[in-house]
């Protein structure tokens, strides 16, 4: 497979790559960093990549496996990142697309998800997958996949409902 | 759409029973102006998620650059083959000659030797001769 080539099968779904990235890891540098590294194990198979059937959900497997090993080294390497105090600098883009301050409330409460819910909530509310995508993704079952997500949705109404009726941030 | 609808959808959506198609209207509902008190408190889910999909990764992969670089190894690692191989043999070539020439000298050495120590025998041989003649001559003088 030829570099045009791999670009055209990678480019549709880096993005995706880097918002899974980002959203288990939390810090733009490292989502960044992670999404390099994935797409460069990526070409270095690119002579296998025809035998895969689902390219996109083998490299967010990827993705998923690679970024829950750098949690673990960190957490390991005593480096542990208190999510919750994690302060988004912002990028113009993002500056623009958040209107409203209360949509941070939402990624502030998925960092405190679990790792699974996180994952569960991003490949159907952000990325818009379907079960069985997820579940082959995740390597879970569909049915697991379900009681994930509505387990994650009613907890992120849940604090939503909370920072609410308080109107704390 | 039907504010009944919408909270049937909601309910759903909790339950994670909702398809994608169902949840794509909820996005669609909750992205507009004017949303009624009691839902109100959804709208920053619903907003976030369709912002979020908005992000980019704007970083480039460097893919070429390593793959050229083996690309020019090989090739440079094949021609530095290709001239020590070919000045080898030549050297190779020229020890051959000079070994073969050396060895010609060694025989012919050999065999000059071999003749140069018979002749020498030969002389010796010859000294004799020049005794028996000195005494021939004694002999004639003496009578």
């Amino acid at each position: 497979m030829r570099q045009s080539e791999f670009l055209n099968v990678v480019m549709p779904f880096k993005d995706k790559l880097y918002r899974l990235a980002k959203r288990l890891l939390v810090s733009t540098e490292e989502a960044e960093d992670a999404t390099q590294e994935i797409l460069l194990k990526l070409w270095s198979k690119n002579e296998m990549i025809g035998s895969y059937k689902n390219v996109e959900a083998f490299a967010m497997t990827m993705t998923k496996n690679f970024c829950l090993d750098r949690l673990k080294s960190r957490q390991a390497g005593n480096l542990k990142l208190v999510h919750s105090n994690y302060g988004e600098t912002g990028t113009p883009l993002q500056k623009q697309v958040e209107v409203k301050d209360s949509a941070l409330w939402v990624q502030k409460i998925m960092v405190e998800l679990p790792e699974q819910q996180k994952m569960v909530l991003q490949l159907r509310d952000v990325e818009e997958y379907d079960y069985d995508e997820i579940a082959e993704m995740l390597d879970m079952k569909p049915s697991t996949v379900r009681v994930a997500l509505s387990r994650a949705r009613k907890t992120v109404r849940e604090k939503l409902m909370q920072k609410h009726s308080y109107g704390i941030g | 759409m039907e504010l009944d609808n919408i909270e049937k959808l909601l309910e759903k959506y909790f339950e994670a029973s909702t398809t994608v198609a169902e949840e794509e209207m909820l996005k669609v509902y909750f992205s507009q102006e004017k949303i009624p008190a009691h839902l109100e408190q959804y709208t920053p889910l619903f907003q976030y998620f369709s912002n979020a999909k908005k992000e980019r990764f704007t970083k480039s992969v460097p893919l070429q650059p390593r793959k050229n670089y083996y690309k020019w190894i090989s090739v440079a690692a094949v021609a530095v083959l290709a001239f020590g191989i070919y000045f080898g043999l030549d050297r190779h070539r020229d020890y051959q000659e000079q070994k073969e020439a050396e060895f010609v000298y060694q025989e012919t050495r050999k065999a000059l030797d071999l003749l140069a120590e018979n002749f020498g025998r030969g002389t010796e041989k010859m000294a004799y001769l020049n005794q028996f003649e000195k005494t021939k001559q004694k002999i004639y003088n003496n009578n």
